[in-house]
């Protein structure tokens, strides 16, 4: 089984031997960033091409299809047209929170990114902690978007953000409490660790029905919490134009469109690596398919899984109306939250007597 | 308490359903035409108003007898129709014939009028559809043929 755990060691071997201890670090941590960055703006790209392709297929359409091949090449002429947009600024704006908002949620974003297991070495932030650490900074995104709707000084960003934040926070409850079911499963919170455990056998095969229980619902959750699909009040756009990020033009509006992809990237990230292991092939108890399955790389299957998860994703967020305010706290509140509550109970009990 | 979980589970299924609608549009074969590469190969319908034309025989004949109902008809004033006196060599007598027939493609909103009130069927709709051009001039366009006739009609 090949390892970006080798590439990693060696580069850090390297360095360290040539240079000093303090050296090979800021390096390492230059490189690490970089490359996060760089795979942060590639795989938004390549998300806003699925996301029109496959919206395009479940409307029956063929989607972009002129620029490149199979209109690869279009979210790239989209990027460049968003940096050579002018940015607009509002005249009774308060400027300076204007400003920090949208470097705030896509700082959000990106470090949940970076939390991400994509190997074995391969995993820039790896706390002993790490589902508390993915919780905690996600839901800093709030902070943005709230004040990209209060800065604006318009009535429509202020309904979509108050909208979003009442979303968002009730949300991050079940989204919560089904991670915490996969956290009572595996005994550790760390996520290398978790990966490490679904080495026989998956998660959602180990934990049976409670962990089929937590899958879904945390698909649920997860997907309100990007502020998408049948969940996208914040937006509406046909009641509130854009919402939160109305007034906003430019690569500052770009920020907050990459941010809500990416946003999806990483919930259904999270999704492939708590429920449906993460970077860990697929294990059965028969040796030889174990074998085969070795064979594929780590980083295709951590791809796979969570191109799956988009998919499904993007599945219901072409399938379903929107909600209401009052259908959406509900579904929550009343459905989603007890669930999860119950469902934790039963997951503790599923690991005592089983 | 039942009504509640039956309330969930009806929900869970009434969501299978729409998802399996979507899914079945997602593998169906998709209804876009690509426009400039299937040129001349797909067209849409033919009863679709095009251009207005005039049709001509072989012996480079039409049926208009430029009466100028349809240039009456027409509600903006698309059609000209400009006769000429012509005397006709068997009787002697002078009659109207067609000069030359003015159709405006700029002006026109395809209603479709004129082609119902000629009394003569002379003309009607193409299925061409790539009407653009460069200068506004060039829209206006004659559909009587260089040096055509009016066709003898045919005796009941």
């Amino acid at each position: 089984m090949f390892h970006f755990k080798i590439v990693t060691d060696w580069i850090d071997e390297f360095l360290r031997t040539n240079l000093g201890e303090g050296w090979a670090l800021l390096i390492e941590f230059i490189l690490t960033g970089f490359a996060i960055l760089a795979l942060y703006a590639v795989l938004a790209l390549i998300l806003i091409w699925a996301e029109r392709k496959v919206c395009a297929f479940f409307q029956c359409r063929l989607g972009p299809t002129r620029v490149g091949p199979w209109g690869l090449l279009q979210s790239v002429a989209d990027m460049v047209k968003i940096l050579l947009k002018e940015i607009i600024h509002l005249n009774h704006a308060d400027l300076r929170l204007f400003r920090l908002a949208s470097f705030l949620v896509i700082i959000a974003s990106l470090c949940t990114f970076g939390a991400i297991p994509f190997d074995r070495g391969l995993h820039a932030v790896d706390f002993n902690m790490g589902v508390f650490y993915l919780l905690a900074i996600s839901s800093l995104g709030v902070v943005g978007i709230l004040l990209a709707g209060w800065s604006s000084n318009s009535k429509y960003t202020m309904i979509g953000a108050m909208r979003s934040g009442a979303q968002l926070i009730s949300y991050e409850l079940s989204c919560g409490l089904s991670l915490l079911t996969v956290v009572i499963l595996s005994g550790t919170m760390q996520l290398s660790q978790i990966v490490e455990q679904q080495a026989d056998g998956w998660f959602i095969f180990k934990g049976g029905v409670p962990a089929i229980i937590a899958f879904v619902i945390y698909l649920i959750a997860g997907h309100a919490e990007t502020n998408r699909g049948p969940f996208d009040m914040p937006e509406a756009e046909s009641e509130l134009t854009a919402g939160y990020h109305t007034e906003y033009s430019g690569i500052q509006f770009g920020f907050f469109y990459l941010a809500e992809y990416m946003n999806m990237f990483i919930i259904a990230a999270i999704a492939a690596t708590m429920f449906l292991g993460g970077w860990m092939p697929l294990h059965t108890p028969w040796e030889g398919v174990n074998t085969l399955m070795d064979y594929i790389p780590p980083v295709i299957w951590f791809f796979g899984k969570t191109f799956f998860c988009v998919f499904l994703a993007l599945w219901v967020r072409w399938s379903f109306p929107r909600l209401r305010i009052d259908q959406l706290l509900k579904l929550e509140w009343k459905i989603l939250m007890p669930i999860s509550l119950l469902n934790i109970l039963f997951m503790a009990l599923w690991v005592l007597y089983l | 308490m039942i009504n509640y979980i039956k309330d969930i589970f009806l929900g869970i299924w009434r969501l299978m359903q729409g998802m399996y609608i979507t899914m079945l549009n997602f593998i169906r074969p998709k209804v876009t035409e690509q426009y400039p590469e299937n040129r001349g190969k797909v067209f849409p319908s033919e009863r679709m108003r095009g251009e207005l034309v005039m049709p001509h025989n072989e012996a480079n004949q039409h049926k208009c007898t430029a009466c100028g109902i349809c240039e009456l008809n027409c509600p903006n004033g698309t059609i000209r129709v400009i006769g000429k006196k012509e005397t006709d060599e068997a009787s002697g007598k002078e009659r109207k014939v067609l000069d030359r027939y003015i159709y405006d493609i700029g002006s026109c909103t395809y209603c479709s009028i004129c082609t119902i009130s000629c009394p003569q069927n002379a003309i009607e709709w193409s299925n061409n559809f790539e009407h653009a051009m460069f200068t506004k001039a060039k829209l206006v366009r004659q559909l009587n043929k260089e040096g055509s006739s009016v066709a003898k009609k045919e005796k009941r």
